[in-house]
């Protein structure tokens, strides 16, 4: 899921700077990351028109990066649309881009800042999992990637900087390296560690497009 | 035999050596670094030259490594990860070797977040042991990392990789050092010692691999200066081990400056008894004019020695 926080609400408004405004969210991960649900879009809706700030309108898309599925939908909303002098999109950077596409002559905020592929570890919190690098390496580390868990994308081992299992750069986060260690240690795995990983191939990460 | 480097020749020759650190200074004033050089000139066999440590900009290692060598002192050239991706690494290795510089440490390198630039990006493109690997392989097969090829001469280094005895997971840090020296690491430079226990433990697994005989290990030792220094080592950098009897004799003595000294000269004494340790690497933060002081107290000091 691609997990989000929602700008500061003083920071929406400059944005908007008293403008009427059409507010836009996701049905997908930003309404579970609570950041551009019914809910949230709502409430900010509420929030604006306290602010004496003209709302014109507001729909949740199905999902926001849905190209197609949101020329649809957004067509039905034409007047408020019309009435708006800018949009307001509270989904994810993808979200935000489909919808600029669709209304090209308006002014797009961004309401959310996006900030990683992750998962729903407990209720309300997200880890990031996955940096979308083209190419999986998750084969060779348990199942874990070093990549995107260790601040310093370590493929050959941990740094000199763990300790007691947590990493220097953040002492919430485990280091990835103890974690994969200790998984292929009980897996009996550990011989695996000891082949060198060569230097990652990068240019994977240069796909642009993908068709079927 | 021919070596790469004064410092491998002197490694060769058995003998108990000593590395200082020259941390380069935050401006362009050349006669800072000089002037730390020749503090310590007489007093070590070979000197590292830091890049950007901590993640602090100063001046660069590979220009820091020109001034050394124009005093006629051998420059160890520092090399982290986290600023340069391949391409600038390489090229930076075939500058140096074209401007004299024959050793290199390949460090991954503090994390950006730890400096006076934490907005920075990390490149993190390769880590210490690709690193060595791709400057093992430019100058033995003549090849980039990429595989294409070196024209006009190969780089003439003797690469060295840094040792954590401290940071977890412990037996894994060993397999580490193994991975490095299999890649082409020749010399090793350790985490400062405090903990001589720990690091004795480190060092038997070392030995029952039979590392010791790979390559030649320098135990890190970083006198501490003050109270504050202590506390800092002992709670705050990652991967340093401050036993508490360590730290119990810095706050209680009257002089800590003087106790941190003598902690220092006892290390050395202790290092030295260890089986596989071939030298010292001293890295005296912020105090480099202890160094010869320390030298000559721990009996290492080599009269008549000219760089």
């Amino acid at each position: 899921m691609i997990i989000t926080k929602q700008k500061k609400f003083d920071e929406l408004l400059r944005h908007i700077d008293s403008k009427p405004v059409f507010l836009i969210g996701c049905s997908e991960c930003a309404t579970i990351c609570h950041t551009g649900g019914k809910e949230e879009v709502v409430s900010l809706q509420k929030a604006l028109i306290q602010k004496h700030i003209p709302v014109t309108g507001w729909i949740i898309l199905e999902p926001a990066c849905h190209l197609l599925n949101d020329k649809r939908i957004l067509k039905k909303y034409e007047t408020e649309l019309q009435n708006s002098a800018k949009i307001l999109v509270l989904a994810c950077g993808n979200g935000v881009q489909t919808v600029s596409e669709i209304e090209p002559d308006k002014e797009i905020i961004a309401g959310t800042d996006t900030l990683f592929l992750g998962e729903i570890s407990h209720v309300n919190e997200f880890d990031k999992r996955c940096n979308l690098c083209g190419e999986c390496l998750l084969d060779d580390f348990g199942g874990f990637c070093p990549l995107a868990r260790c601040p310093k994308s370590m493929l050959n081992g941990p740094c000199g900087g763990s300790t007691n299992g947590k990493c220097e750069v953040n002492s919430e986060l485990d280091c990835a390296w103890v974690r994969i260690y200790d998984l292929l240690k009980k897996q009996g795995k550990l011989k695996t560690l000891l082949s060198i990983q060569k230097p990652k191939d990068w240019s994977k990460e240069l796909e642009m497009k993908r068709r079927i | 035999m021919s070596y790469r480097s004064h410092f491998e020749e002197i490694l060769s020759q058995e003998r108990f050596v000593v590395t200082a650190e020259i941390g380069p200074p935050k401006g362009a004033d050349p006669k800072k670094i000089i002037q730390k050089a020749d503090i310590v000139r007489h007093y070590a066999d070979a000197f590292n030259v830091t890049d950007n440590q901590t993640a602090v900009v100063r001046l660069s290692s590979l220009a820091g490594c020109v001034i050394l060598l124009q005093m006629s002192l051998e420059p160890i050239m520092q090399m982290t990860c986290r600023d340069r991706n391949r391409i600038a690494l390489q090229s930076d290795v075939l500058g140096a070797s074209a401007l004299g510089i024959r050793n290199i440490l390949c460090l991954t390198g503090d994390h950006q977040s730890f400096g006076n630039h934490p907005g920075a990006k990390g490149v993190f493109d390769v880590d210490s042991i690709q690193l060595l690997q791709i400057i093992k392989n430019m100058r033995d097969e003549g090849l980039f990392q990429s595989g294409d090829s070196l024209l006009a001469q190969r780089p003439c280094v003797f690469l060295g990789a840094a040792a954590n005895p401290y940071a977890d997971p412990f037996d894994f840090q060993v397999d580490r050092l193994r991975k490095k020296i299999d890649v082409g690491a020749e010399f090793i430079q350790t985490q400062s010692v405090y903990n001589i226990e720990r690091f004795e433990e480190w060092m038997d697994a070392v030995r029952a691999q039979g590392l010791d005989k790979k390559v030649h290990i320098l135990a890190g030792v970083t006198p501490l200066k003050s109270v504050k220094m202590a506390e800092r080592m002992k709670f705050h950098v990652p991967g340093t081990d401050v036993p508490d009897a360590v730290y119990g004799r810095m706050k209680n003595a009257s002089d800590p400056a003087k106790e941190g000294f003598t902690i220092a000269v006892e290390t050395i004494h202790q290092l030295k008894k260890i089986t596989g340790i071939h030298g010292v690497h001293i890295t005296a933060l912020f105090w480099e004019e202890i160094i010869p002081t320390l030298v000559k107290e721990a009996g290492l000091y080599r009269q008549g020695k000219e760089q």
